[in-house]
């Protein structure tokens, strides 16, 4: 079980969080084309290696954060909070 | 005559505690400290089990957790445990337990038969025999026949009458293997101030030294060396030695799963104690102290009884006091078996030869030499061809490795040792890489990205000076790899190995018997002409292997035989061992009771459970409760005599002619407060919200980022910028997690504030045509359909037994009536329930459940999670593509334009009258023709059905392709499974009021 490190909490077993997928993805404007919203909907890289992807505090301070796991190992990287505020708003 | 292979002297055993136990229906005795293996052998049992395929007899080989032979079954009343390793379980008085898979007994077993017929049991028969015919009738047929011929011991057929615990423990180094190597690195980790857990698999620390005299350290007895350096550690606050517990699994960063074993050695388990205790320690570095597991060498009927590893040799005779037999043949590829030899000289045990298949000038080692001293017979390069014997082995032939004639020697013990295994499996399963040593043909550990540190024999260090050194070093540097500042010592520099155990590969004797087995997995009945036909057929990757002919499977998971199959699986295919490679080592590292996994975690405390504010009421006034999620919630309240469907339909039948009361607390409730709230739900729900006014409520539905439905409820504007949200009661925690993330994530500008608010609000609907009057009685607001219209919103005081207190009111229906939702805190859930039913008293008013509220919607048409809204399904197919705004963007909307979801044979939701009173079939499909031959084609299927008081019909919702085209049309509903099919009409979902003037009138 992973040990991961909560910018707000400190490390906290895996079981407390929910994996939020990859934290590169941004929602395409609203009158971007269907392939747009195809690619951000269905698409998603597999990377053997470093991958930044969100998770979710929920049994703890319902924080959502991103982190540097290396999907070969299991190894975090890193953690950081979420900022700054990500643009593309409908 | 008992204990009569005891020796009068010597063994860590207690000879003044005499303990009996019961073996297969026969009456023994051993000591204090002896295993059940070893009682059993100091009895002069050899012969404890029958092999797994071939019901050969099979004997005690080990003296440890790799036990592949010697399985038997505990009886110990609901206690019963199959496969438990005799080599390990602690002898206690009164045990009893006999021998498995064998009929009628471990001497005489019918199952025999199956070595006479091997020939046409090879290697992969069962994928080879049972795969024709090629129907499933025929496996599953098989498959009974093979499940009664095959399997090890039988389950206990009652509860566990045992309780077991978890404990998280932390510290900065844990040290797994409490011998020289482990304890030495615990030694020098606490010595640096770090905190320290030892697991310890046996009773006793000190590994392989326990009991058994090899030498001494620091000019010291060894056994005094473990002594001091135990009572060191115990004195130490900082340091956890745990004994009688295993490591069996590495997880992600450091966590490591151990089992630690409090009764199992105790003849009657006091009630209070745990059975186990499952500890998941995180720790900082991890010492792997797992030392290693003695291998065999295959030849022929090396599976009689009387054949062991050397070290267990030398265990039973040393640590045990057992004389194992009259005499002996020893068989090597090393010199540690040397130590065996001797030791069984010493013990009385006459050496007819110690067969070596190592030249005469690799036998100059100090134990070689020393056996020679002793007068030993040597025979160098020579080898074993064959053991003769029935129910134990009477001989062996030794031949020379040039060829030549075979020499007969009788023994009844043959000590057999082909090297040694370092036990890397935690090593492994910390993503370990495994290097290969051809100096002692063996793997050991690499490099793992966690900081876990091998020490002692694991590393390769055999010799008790190395090990011990190479514990202090690797315990130092745990202590640096955990990140501590080190107080004490400096760090060891690494040791090198200045002594190998010089191994000569040498993994299987070439055997010209054809019909004389050379076993190389015992437990699973692998020989080596298994691995050579597996080859041939193409099994050529370790892990394909591994599954064709179940080496390695099994309780043992092949600790004494994975690598002679590897190595034989190399000499197949003309590759070295490290190109063959391992097998995956997984957890756990030896077998761990289920029992163990949940610990307390078990029946009703399997998850919390969640009772509302009004459960107390419900219990007490007869509701029949069911589950729904965590939630337990009235299904129907029965009265005496009543029928759960008759009350349900009394219940049902009474909300539309007068009025009822459903507990609702389980909605979820998000509240909703910031200036931005209306562009959050714009951005959330497909329908329009800046347009809701204070104190009124709006029903909308949610997408998926593709366009599927999601989630439906309500959301009420009760201030300016003060908002509650209702979800479904499955949706609660993903609803409130996804607007967490939107609101964190990708709009943060937004100033909206969320909090699930679910456990503080109980809620009831009132619903029926006279709910305003019994709403009336109770609140102190103007409830006229004027003054509170449908959609209205408002707070009010609500008059309860000792006076009034703060309510919600919201005009919402869910049945399709007149019907409103009282919201109170949770503490006051059932005293306002009490209040309305007082209150509904002159106007008939009834409880109801979930069985009826199920029903009042069914027959209203409304979508619920799950059935209707089934992850498929979009709004248009639900019937709500109107609710759609065209003027604004939300979640999933870009996506519904594709075509799939607007292609004319989309499933939609119809309604469905049975024809004829019949009861609609559950998980019924609709089909044109339910007597067409198969694949009938599938037009829809049935979603909710319910027997329809009010319309006195059976009815269903479904989604029926095309469905809102087909009103009028009579399909099928069908059910192959319960062999039912039924006329049903289509129509629209809506079987009641569909104009709506009931809940607005
Ligand atoms: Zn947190």
């Amino acid at each position: 079980m992973m040990l991961i490190p909560c910018p707000y909490c400190g490390p906290r077993n895996q079981i407390e969080f929910t994996y939020g997928g990859d934290a590169t993805l941004r929602r395409p404007a609203p009158d971007a084309p269907e392939s747009a919203w195809v690619d951000y909907v269905y698409l998603r890289d597999n990377p053997c290696g470093p991958h930044d992807e969100l998770w979710y505090h929920g049994a703890g301070c319902r924080s959502w954060f991103k982190v540097r796991r290396d999907t070969r190992t299991h190894q975090i990287l890193e953690s950081a909070t979420i900022d700054p505020p990500q643009p593309a708003d409908p | 005559m008992t204990q009569s292979w005891r020796l009068p002297e010597g063994g860590a055993i207690d000879r003044s505690r005499p303990l009996a136990f019961d073996y297969d229906g026969t009456r023994y005795e051993g000591y204090a400290g002896d295993t059940l293996a070893s009682a059993l052998l100091a009895n002069g049992v050899h012969l404890v089990a029958r092999s797994f395929k071939y019901h050969r007899p099979r004997g005690i080989h080990s003296a440890g957790a790799e036990e592949p032979n010697a399985l038997v079954q505990l009886a110990r009343a609901a206690r019963t445990e199959p496969n438990t390793r005799a080599t390990v379980q602690e002898l206690y008085d009164g045990i009893v337990a006999g021998s498995q898979n064998c009929w009628p007994s471990v001497r005489f077993d019918a199952g025999a038969i199956a070595d006479a017929m091997s020939p046409i049991l090879p290697a992969g028969f069962y994928y080879k025999t049972f795969m024709w015919p090629p129907t499933p009738k025929w496996w599953l047929k098989y498959e009974r026949a093979i499940r009664r011929a095959a399997g090890m011991g039988r389950a206990p057929g009652v509860p566990d009458p045992d309780h077991y615990e978890h404990q998280y423990a932390h510290c900065d180094v844990l040290v797994i293997g409490g011998g020289p190597a482990g304890l030495a690195a615990a030694r020098a980790a606490a010595n640096a101030g770090a905190r320290v857990i030892v697991c310890q698999q046996s009773p006793h620390f000190g590994g392989h030294l326990f009991g058994i005299d090899v030498g001494s350290i620091d000019d010291r007895p060894a056994a005094d060396w473990v002594d001091g350096t135990i009572a060191e550690l115990t004195e130490r606050a900082d340091v956890t030695l745990l004994s009688r517990t295993t490591a069996f699994g590495y997880y992600d960063d450091n966590l490591v799963g151990a089992i630690e074993r409090l009764t199992d050695h105790l003849p009657s388990p006091p009630a209070h104690l745990p059975r186990q205790r499952m500890w998941m320690i995180r720790a900082k570095a991890v010492v792997l102290a797992s030392g290693a597991i003695e291998r065999g060498i295959a030849y022929a009927n090396n599976d009689l009884p009387g054949t062991l590893l050397a070290g267990a040799a030398l265990t039973y005779v040393k640590r045990y006091g057992v004389r194992l037999g009259t005499q002996a043949v020893v068989f090597a590829n090393n010199d540690g078996a040397y130590g065996a030899a001797l030791g069984l000289h010493e013990a009385g045990v006459r050496i007819s030869a110690i067969v070596d298949v190592r030249q005469e000038s690799q036998l100059g080692g100090a134990l070689p030499a020393r056996a020679r001293a002793t007068g030993l017979v040597l025979l160098p390069a020579s080898v074993i061809a064959r053991a003769r014997g029935r129910l134990r082995v009477s001989s062996v032939d030794v031949v020379p490795r040039a060829g030549g004639a075979a020499k007969s020697f009788d023994c009844d013990v043959t000590a057999v040792s082909g090297g040694y295994s370092p036990a890397v499996h935690l090593f492994s399963q910390a993503r370990g890489s495994l290097k290969y040593d051809p100096m002692t043909a063996s793997f050991f550990p690499d490099a793992s990205p966690w900081p876990i540190i091998p020490a002692g024999a694991v590393n390769g260090h055999f010799s008790l000076a190395e090990a011990i050194a190479d514990g202090e070093a690797a315990g130092a540097a745990a202590v640096e790899r955990a990140g501590l500042h080190i107080t004490g010592s400096t760090p060891a520099p690494p040791t090198r190995r200045a002594n190998p155990v010089a191994v000569e590969p040498f993994w299987a004797v070439a055997s010209h018997h054809r019909r004389a087995k050379s076993f190389v997995d015992l437990q699973n009945d692998v020989t080596v002409a298994d691995i050579a036909l597996a080859t041939r057929e193409g099994y050529q990757a370790a892990e394909h292997l591994k599954r064709y002919t179940t080496l390695g499977m099994g309780t043992d998971q092949g600790k004494t035989s994975n690598v002679i199959g590897l190595a034989l699986l190399g000499e197949q295919l003309g590759l070295s061992i490290p190109e063959v490679g391992t097998t995956t080592f997984r957890p756990p590292y030896t077998p761990v009771t289920l029992g163990a996994f949940p610990g307390h975690a078990q029946g009703p405390h399997v998850e919390p459970t969640r009772y509302t504010g009004m459960h107390a009421w419900h219990e007490e006034h007869g509701a029949r409760l069911v589950n729904a999620g965590l939630w337990k919630r009235p299904h129907s309240y029965p009265r005496p005599g009543e029928s759960e469907d008759a009350a349900a339909n009394r219940e049902a039948h009474n909300v539309r002619e007068n009025v009822g009361i459903v507990d609702v607390s389980t909605l979820g409730k998000i509240e909703l407060q910031g200036r931005d709230v209306p562009a959050l739900l714009d951005r959330i729900y497909i329908n329009r919200w800046d347009t809701l006014q204070i104190g009124r409520c709006r029903y909308g539905v949610m997408l998926r980022e593709d366009g599927i439905v999601r989630d439906d409820g309500t959301t009420s504007r009760l201030d300016a910028t003060h908002y509650l949200m209702t979800t479904t009661t499955a949706n609660a925690v993903s609803i409130m997690q996804h607007i967490d993330r939107l609101l964190q994530i990708d709009w943060p500008e937004l100033d909206v504030y969320a909090t699930s608010v679910t456990e503080q609000w109980a809620a009831a609907a009132l619903s029926g045509p006279k709910a305003r009057k019994v709403l009336a009685q109770l609140v102190d607001i103007d409830v006229s359909n004027e003054a509170f219209p449908f959609l209205a919103v408002a707070a009010c005081r609500a008059r309860i037994a000792n006076g009034d207190i703060s309510a919600r009111v919201f005009r919402i229906s869910y049945s399709g009536e007149l019907a409103y939702e009282i919201h109170v805190p949770s503490s006051q859930g059932r005293v306002v329930w009490e209040a309305v039913l007082d209150a509904g008293q002159a106007f008939g008013i009834m409880p109801y459940g979930t069985e009826a509220m199920n029903t009042l919607r069914v027959e209203k048409g409304h979508v619920v999670i799950g059935s209707e809204i089934d992850g498929r399904t979009t709004a248009a197919d639900i019937g709500m593509e109107k609710l759609v705004n065209p003027t604004k963007w939300c979640i999933g909307k870009p996506l519904l334009t594709r075509p799939a979801l607007n292609a004319p044979d989309r499933w939609q939701l119809v309604g469905l009258t049975a024809q004829r009173g019949a009861p609609m079939p559950r998980g019924a499909k609709l089909v044109a023709d339910p007597d067409r031959a198969t694949p009938n084609p599938t037009l829809g299927h049935v979603t909710s059905w319910c027997f329809s008081p009010n319309l006195d019909a059976w009815i269903a919702l479904a989604l029926l392709s095309g469905g809102r085209s087909r009103y009028g049309e009579t399909l099928w509903a069908v059910s192959p499974l319960a062999d039912a099919k039924v006329r049903v009409k289509v129509g629209p979902s809506c079987f009641i009021d569909p104009s709506g003037e009931r809940l607005r009138g």
